[in-house]
């Protein structure tokens, strides 16, 4: 690991500006952070420690009834926050489904955001990598790229978004509130994540000094509390990121849908929301039919980057699953195997 | 600013100077303090390996840096007995062989010490094994481990309700 100046500021101003020279980054928990600097993929200069700004560690419930979660709240404490979970369930849900119970407890909201793509030739400083050092290719593009990106992706980069908890918040209209240098602003969650286009160095909308200070989920989420799941995909039942996962939320009237809520995780190089799905459900009775429909509207852009035609059919059916499950409701209590593809509706396990 | 970092390690109080500000705290515990308890697997989060209590918490050792934990207690495989006697997680180990070479052990003991302080699994095997999917066992003793954390968690149990009588 290259060394660093380590500094740590006592106010959000201090941490902005000391983060806003050239080679400096942000620390939270650094679960992602020193992972990439032990592996050379990331060097910086200066680590501007973000663990002990005052006020950022606060879940705080908004007098309309939305929640702001400060930047550094950990997973686990979100996750096991009684009434944000009882408002937000698919978030706990996808919060429990991430990484291991050890990771969670340090891992932060901010610094889940902003970890950055487990493309393994990004991890690997031998290979070309156009998001790691740009212009310099892409050996995905020809190598192991199954797991890699079906939506939205570019000749540049084809790599996906890790995060399971970016995938609910952006269903639920999340917004991140930034400061930077020009003081204060917010960014739906939605917008805040990039495309690959040709400039895959760069995740996020965000500018060098600015700090994320919060995330905020509006009021009107918890009109999908009832009806809400997360559902992921992966290559062993626990600790291991989505090969790809859905975000549902309905809100139901009388058997027929009022409004949906659908995103997809490990699809793309962001959380995907996916409004024309949502759309086609508005006024239609939940069952399989409008659930194939919209899961079909979902992925009708999708495209293979390589040797994975196969995650869009699996998309497919995970859309519908994950909505079958919303419709089914709520479990009073997040499944013993968080969003796992092997629990029972009822919330039973199906194997071991 | 001085790079000095102070720890309340397994109940002592440590001040250690870090010249260098790239280390963790597993390299703190098994490099600087000799207490070599916390084993280091894969050093990149991935095996659980390393878990220890950082303020009653279980956490990753390899992926902490030490000078942002300044003011930590920490709690090791080390400081788990008292006066000689066994922690009930550690007697569970043994009397259920959640071992075979014992490499992963010293993170297992501690994640499940962590898990039972979460109350989160109870006596839900199901709920036990997701809770320590953190830890990986290269030996596969997994069956004895599961058996091990809710025989520890019902003598805790026990304990407590005794403790509340
Ligand atoms: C073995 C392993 C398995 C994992 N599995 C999963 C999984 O299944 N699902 C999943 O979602 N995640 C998974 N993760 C990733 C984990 O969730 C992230 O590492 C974690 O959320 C990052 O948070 P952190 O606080 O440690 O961030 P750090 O590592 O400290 O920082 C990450 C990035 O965010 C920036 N940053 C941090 N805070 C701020 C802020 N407030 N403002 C601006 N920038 C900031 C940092 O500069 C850095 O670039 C896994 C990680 C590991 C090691
Ligand atoms: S897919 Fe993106 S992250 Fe992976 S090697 Fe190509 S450019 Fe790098
Ligand atoms: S050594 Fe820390 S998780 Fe493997
Ligand atoms: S006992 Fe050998 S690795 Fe677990």
């Amino acid at each position: 690991m290259k060394t660093f100046d380590y500094v740590r500021p006592a106010s959000v101003a201090e941490a902005v500006a000391a983060a806003a020279a050239p080679g400096a980054a942000f620390l939270a928990a650094g679960t992602n952070l020193l992972d990439l600097m032990k592996g050379g993929i990331a060097r910086p200069d200066r680590l501007v420690d973000v663990t002990r700004l005052p006020g950022l560690d606060r879940i705080e419930r908004s007098h309309d009834g939305g929640f702001r979660i400060g930047a550094t709240v950990r997973n686990a404490d979100l996750a096991h926050d009684a009434a944000f979970a009882r408002a937000c369930p698919a978030v706990a849900e996808a919060l429990l489904s991430g990484a291991s119970a050890q990771l969670r407890n340090a891992a932060t909201t901010g610094g889940n955001l902003l970890q950055r793509t487990r493309c393994p030739y990004f991890y690997d400083t031998a290979s070309a990598c156009n998001k790691r050092e740009p212009g310099s290719g892409c050996d995905a593009r020809e190598g192991e790229n199954r797991l890699h990106a079906v939506l939205g992706w570019s000749d540049s980069c084809i790599a996906t978004n890790p995060s399971d908890l970016c995938v609910p918040l952006v269903a639920l209209d999340a917004i991140v509130e930034i400061e930077g240098r020009a003081g204060r602003r917010e960014i739906p969650l939605e917008a805040f994540h990039r495309l690959p286009g040709d400039a895959p160095e760069r995740d996020s909308v965000l500018e060098p000094g600015d700090l994320i200070v919060a995330v905020r989920v509006p009021a009107e989420a918890a009109a999908f509390a009832g009806h809400a799941r997360y559902l992921k995909v992966r290559e062993r039942t626990s600790y291991a990121f989505a090969v790809v996962s859905a975000a549902a939320g309905l809100r139901l009237e009388g058997g027929r849908i009022a409004e949906a809520r659908i995103a997809l995780g490990g699809v793309a190089l962001k959380p995907w929301r996916a409004r024309e799905a949502e759309a086609t459900l508005a006024g239609a009775p939940a069952g399989p039919e409008a659930f194939r429909r919209a899961a079909d509207v979902a992925l009708a852009e999708a495209r293979p980057s390589g040797d994975n035609a196969f995650k869009i059919e699996l998309a497919r059916r995970i859309v519908v699953r994950a909505l079958t499950l919303a419709a089914a409701g709520t479990p009073d209590r997040v499944a013993a195997l968080p969003a796992s593809a092997f629990a029972a509706s009822t919330g039973a396990t199906l194997h071991v | 600013m001085s790079l000095t970092a102070t720890f309340t390690v397994n109940g002592v109080r440590r001040q250690v100077d870090l010249p260098d500000p790239r280390v963790t705290l597993l390299d703190l515990l098994r490099e600087r303090l000799d207490l070599t308890g916390t084993k280091k697997g894969c050093d990149r989060g991935q095996c659980g390996a390393c878990t220890i209590l950082v303020n009653g918490r279980r956490t990753n050792a390899c992926l902490a840096l030490a000078i942002s934990h300044d003011g930590a207690e920490i709690t090791t495989i080390e400081g788990l007995a008292t006066d000689g006697v066994l922690h009930p997680v550690q007697e569970a180990f043994i009397a259920h062989d959640g071992f075979q070479c014992g490499f992963c052990t010293p993170g297992q003991i501690m994640s499940a010490v962590g898990l039972i302080a979460e109350g989160q699994a109870g006596m839900d095997p199901e709920r036990v094994r997701e809770g320590m999917s953190g830890n990986l066992c290269r030996c596969g003793a997994y069956a004895g481990i599961t058996e091990a954390v809710l025989d520890a968690q019902a003598r805790l149990d026990a304990q407590d309700r005794s403790q509340a009588a």
